[in-house]
């Protein structure tokens, strides 16, 4: 009987043996591989490597497989295994004016140097569940066009050329970026580690907290600049050859929000940027990390804090999925021991309650 | 596809370094919670992260490790702590607390006095104790820096107003080396006075927090109270049904479905250990090793 609390090697061994069984579901039916995630659950690899903060698509799909298609244990497999990845230094930053763009959207401007591209998006489909898709599909081939040689200016770029948007921070070679995955968090937090703790938040998180700014908790009147999905080079600096090396190209969504901001008695008004940035086609993700990180520059830009998604305490120490997942299911743990003490606690401050109904006290004598 | 290998103790040497290197800060500045840049382990966040890269960090080979929760080494999570350091760190592990030379623990401080020799490893989930009084980090740092711990004493004469006594079971907050108020981690109050003047190192890791701190050894701990309200220890109202122990922190088993119960000690070594020497409780006629592997 008293043995049957405590659990056993062997229960965990079961467990486990139990699951893998389970991830397997019918042994009838064919194991999905990792092409396959990774090609035609593509949407889902992106966000895990996004929040994951590894770009491998082949390890994303593993992570995947792995967590039964539960996204956020996904991420935290792939977060765990990256943590053990040794650090060569960082690359150079990377220029997404020169991305190769695969689609271009400015809710902004009808049309702006380099045009509008839709591209590929679940935007004006209508959501009717395709019957087509239960069985096998063989869609028609996509339309083709030739790639734009042309370099595709960002629309931000376009209005900071009459300085009715505040220029981007100067790039400073020197200037080192913050990393919270290699120092502890403090706060104030800079905006480099904030939008750092954005790309790696929950995208849900995300999602609701740029809402409830949409909604009147914090609002800053954002318009959609300009959003923009393709592939950029990576380049790392290296020190023996004394030139930056290409390391390869990765498909990067970038978001950049177009916000009012009234001015100060020094500052003429101008538009303010909200960024957000992301791997894959994580449009959603983006959007929210924009709204949300222009909230979050409320302090900067000396307007008042006073919603959730401007605190960037509230905001930074709550975003992250891995550790918020974690806590929130520590409680599975026995608490055995402090739910003695609580019990013992409560037992003894009823007693005192009910004595205290017998007899009253001097004080409520006094009261009376 | 990139095939991972890892080191001894899982954490590379860099990350070893940069928590030893906060644990020695700890230790300098005996209470005050060091932040480091805590990684993210192959277990989740609130399941003993921060405690594990602490042992991680200070493990040798010839260490000995033992792992309990809630007393426990039995408990599933102890046994998965223990069985990822068998694993990744290849150290010999074991159940009593006399030969351990490291020892993590979550929500429990061994019975057994503990020697110069050991590490006692605490888990922690929110290692700041204004936590719950202010939520600001920000704020609770300055309250530290300037030694300003009056919303505590607040709290704790609020309780004595509303029930009498200082009604804080575990996390019952202590000031180290009459400097800071630090959280003892959820261990139930009855285990805080072990930690005063304990010749055995302790320390505290908070993973997803990113805090290390340390009581030195010999180090004067002591639970916040007032002079005409003095620091009770938690009394049970019982003996441990296996080994009859009066001074022990049990743990309450329901036994049927009318509520009936028993009380048993938390630490099965300690309880184990008074078994061998022959101590038999209420339930406990028969010898323990049998009704254990019935």
């Amino acid at each position: 009987m008293y043995v049957a609390v405590k659990g056993g090697e062997r229960a965990i061994e079961n467990a486990h043996r139990l699951l893998a069984h389970e991830r397997r579901g019918d042994r009838d039916v064919p194991e999905v591989s990792l092409a396959q995630i990774s090609g035609q659950l593509s949407l889902g690899v992106d966000r895990v490597m996004t929040e994951g903060s590894l770009y491998d698509r082949e390890l994303a799909a593993l992570a995947i497989k792995q967590a039964r298609g539960d996204m956020i244990e996904a991420i935290f497999l792939l977060r765990a295994f990256r943590a053990t990845l040794p650090r060569f230094g960082a690359s150079e930053p990377v220029d997404t004016s020169r991305m190769q763009v695969r689609r271009r959207i400015s809710s902004t401007f009808k049309d702006m140097p380099g045009g509008q591209i839709l591209g590929s998006t679940f935007d004006y489909t209508h959501r009717l569940l395709d019957p087509v898709l239960a069985g096998e599909s063989m869609p028609e081939a996509p339309a083709l066009a030739e790639a734009q040689p042309l370099a595709m200016p960002r629309v931000t770029d376009i209005l900071g050329r009459d300085g009715l948007i505040e220029s981007s921070p100067a790039e400073d070679a020197d200037q080192p970026v913050g990393d919270l995955t290699r120092d502890a968090l403090s706060f104030p937090a800079d905006r480099d580690l904030r939008l750092q703790n954005l790309a790696r938040a929950d995208e849900g998180f995300l999602l609701s907290l740029g809402y409830s700014s949409q909604r009147g908790y914090g609002r800053n009147h954002p318009f959609a600049g300009e959003i923009r999905l393709g592939e950029v080079e990576v380049e790392f600096m290296a020190e023996d050859v004394g030139f930056a090396v290409p390391l390869g190209a990765i498909t990067l969504t970038e978001c950049q929000m177009v916000n009012q901001f009234k001015g100060t008695d020094t500052e003429a008004p101008c538009f303010t940027r909200g960024y957000g940035l992301a791997f894959g086609q994580s449009e959603r993700k983006a959007m929210s990390m924009a709204l949300v990180d222009r909230a979050l520059r409320a302090r900067e830009l000396g307007e008042d804090v006073q919603a959730p998604a401007q605190d960037e305490e509230f905001v930074m120490s709550h975003s992250d999925n891995v550790q918020a997942t974690g806590f929130v299911e520590h409680l599975k743990l026995p608490h055995y021991v402090d739910f003695q003490s609580e019990l013992g606690l409560l037992r003894k401050l009823r007693k005192e309650f009910h004595e205290a109904m017998e007899t009253p006290s001097e004080m409520q004598e006094a009261a009376e | 596809m990139n095939a991972p290998t890892y080191n001894f103790a899982y954490l590379d040497e860099q990350t070893k370094r940069m928590i030893r290197r906060a644990i020695l800060k700890a230790i300098a500045i005996p209470g005050y919670q060091v932040p480091f840049a805590s990684r993210e382990m192959p277990m989740p966040y609130g399941w003993g992260t921060g405690g594990v890269q602490v042992t991680a960090a200070i493990l040798g080979t010839n260490d000995v490790l033992k792992v309990i929760d809630q007393g426990s080494d039995d408990t599933t999570n102890a046994i998965s702590i223990r069985k990822f350091f068998e694993k990744t760190a290849g150290v010999v592990t074991t159940t009593s607390t006399a030969d351990a030379t490291v020892i993590q623990t979550r929500h429990r401080i061994p019975e057994a006095p503990l020697h110069a020799q050991q590490v006692l490893v605490y888990q922690v989930p929110i290692p700041e104790p204004l936590r719950y009084l202010e939520p600001r980090e920000t704020e609770t740092r300055r309250m530290h820096a300037l030694g300003e711990y009056g919303l505590m004493h607040v709290k704790l004469y609020e309780d004595i107003a509303r029930f009498g006594h200082i009604a804080t079971a575990y996390a019952y907050p202590v000031k180290v080396n009459a400097r800071y108020v630090m959280d003892p981690s959820p261990t139930p109050k009855f285990d805080n006075p072990k930690m005063d003047n304990c010749p055995a190192l302790q320390l505290f890791g908070a993973g997803r927090e990113k805090r290390i701190y340390a009581i030195p050894p010999y180090t004067s701990v002591v639970s916040l109270d007032f002079e005409d309200h003095p620091f009770t220890r938690y009394k049970h109202d019982a003996c441990c049904a296996l080994c009859d122990s009066g001074d022990s922190y049990l743990d309450e088993i329901v036994t049927d479905n009318k509520g009936s119960r028993m009380f048993v000690c938390s630490d099965t070594d300690y309880c184990e250990t008074r078994q061998s020497q022959g101590h038999r409780g209420s339930e406990n006629a028969a010898p323990y090793a049998e009704s254990k592997h019935a």
